[in-house]
């Protein structure tokens, strides 16, 4: 390290190239879930957000608002994780529309509901990072997902947590996306270490 | 009627009766609430990771177990506590998700380790605890009766 660029100096120099794997990513995740479901679902412009790990616990709205957040490591070549996370109305459509339920049932989600929402996750973060790994050919594979429904603030303490081992702020590649029913959600990208770096020079940039 | 003061995380401060701190949303991270019943100075730290010798980044003193109590006892100090009567609680240290990249494994119970070790080496008697598990706090301390009030989703709300 040392001599390579700091997270914020990526951020400065690269800013439409992580905008780039934002967009390939979520695009072949949010592809996925859609075909998956049978869905019309549009996607944002990625956000690549630069913030101190002290205000993460509200990057995506009030700290204490209730939110799915499915996790997975990543491995191989690159490491570190990424998270999709839902609001609970999101959560709730997405599960009863996968179970072929009534869109209006909100009941507390239960054990087969829980499994639901980790396919999803895998689902969602294999498309993610087969589509991270074709375009910079390296090997990234996911870990079993793990699923938790707690506050915002909570759930992202686990990335602040990350990226406070080693920076005093984030770089968050964040894109939503929602559909015409209301599902709303937000894939955060979270490389450790050095994995920046190896994304952009694998893509030929100097780092 | 006092106000309710929030703490952020990797944050730190200090307040006096009728006046109470709150942290939201403890995962990982532990709250760490202190407090004199005589002076009724009371203190709250939200820190996030348990050692600021192991980590470049260690700027910011209120993100680590070691640095955030050793400033919050000093500030309660200059804020008329007594060291000799000061108490202390602690909550969160959960396990949020079941998966973790190497550099997270256990993060929350070494946090709940290191501030108990941390409090240990600076003389405070830590007399009640509400950590690990795999749920989110809310947490408030009161001032007044060092009540120190646990938030968390789907479950009532409790004191230690």
């Amino acid at each position: 390290m040392g001599d390579t660029l700091s997270l914020e100096e990526i951020n400065q120099k690269y800013p439409d190239v992580l905008r780039e794997i934002g967009n390939i990513g979520a695009g072949n995740a949010t592809t996925a879930i859609a075909n998956m479901l049978n869905l019309r679902m549009n996607m944002s412009v990625p956000d690549v957000q630069f913030i101190p790990v002290e205000e993460i616990g509200s990057a995506i709205g009030a700290e204490e608002s209730l939110v799915v957040g499915i996790m997975l490591g990543v491995e191989a070549d690159i490491q570190g994780s990424m998270m999709f996370l839902l609001d609970m109305p999101s959560a709730h459509r997405l599960v009863n529309k996968l179970m072929m339920r009534d869109p209006e049932y909100d009941a507390d989600f239960d054990e087969m509901d829980l499994s639901a929402i980790k396919e999803i996750g895998n689902i969602i973060a294999g498309a993610y990072l087969n589509a991270l790994s074709g375009m910079t050919n390296l090997t990234i594979t996911p870990t079993v997902p793990s699923v938790a429904i707690d506050m915002a603030a909570s759930i992202l303490s686990v990335p602040a947590i990350e990226f406070g081992m080693t920076s005093d702020s984030a770089l968050f590649i964040k894109t939503e996306i929602d559909d015409e029913v209301g599902i709303k959600g937000y894939y955060i990208l979270m490389p450790e270490g050095d994995s920046y770096q190896k994304i952009l020079s694998s893509l030929g940039l100097p780092v | 009627m006092g106000q309710m003061i929030k703490v952020g995380m990797a944050d730190l401060k200090v307040c006096k009766a009728p006046d109470n701190l709150t942290t939201i949303g403890l995962g990982s991270c532990i709250g760490i609430a202190m407090y004199d019943p005589v002076t009724k100075v009371t203190g709250l730290a939200h820190i996030m990771l348990p050692d600021s010798t192991a980590i470049r980044a260690n700027s910011n003193i209120a993100k680590f177990a070691d640095t955030g109590i050793k400033k919050l006892l000093d500030d309660m100090i200059k804020a008329g506590a007594s060291k000799t009567r000061i108490k202390a609680k602690i909550a969160g240290g959960a396990k949020m998700f079941d998966v973790g990249t190497s550099n997270l494994i256990n993060v929350g119970e070494r946090n709940a380790i290191a501030s108990k070790e941390t409090l240990r080496k600076l003389g405070i008697k830590l007399i009640a605890e509400d950590t690990g598990k795999n749920f989110g706090r809310t947490v408030e301390i009161y001032s007044e009766n060092g009540d120190f009030l646990i938030k968390a989703v789907g479950r009532e709300s409790y004191k230690i």
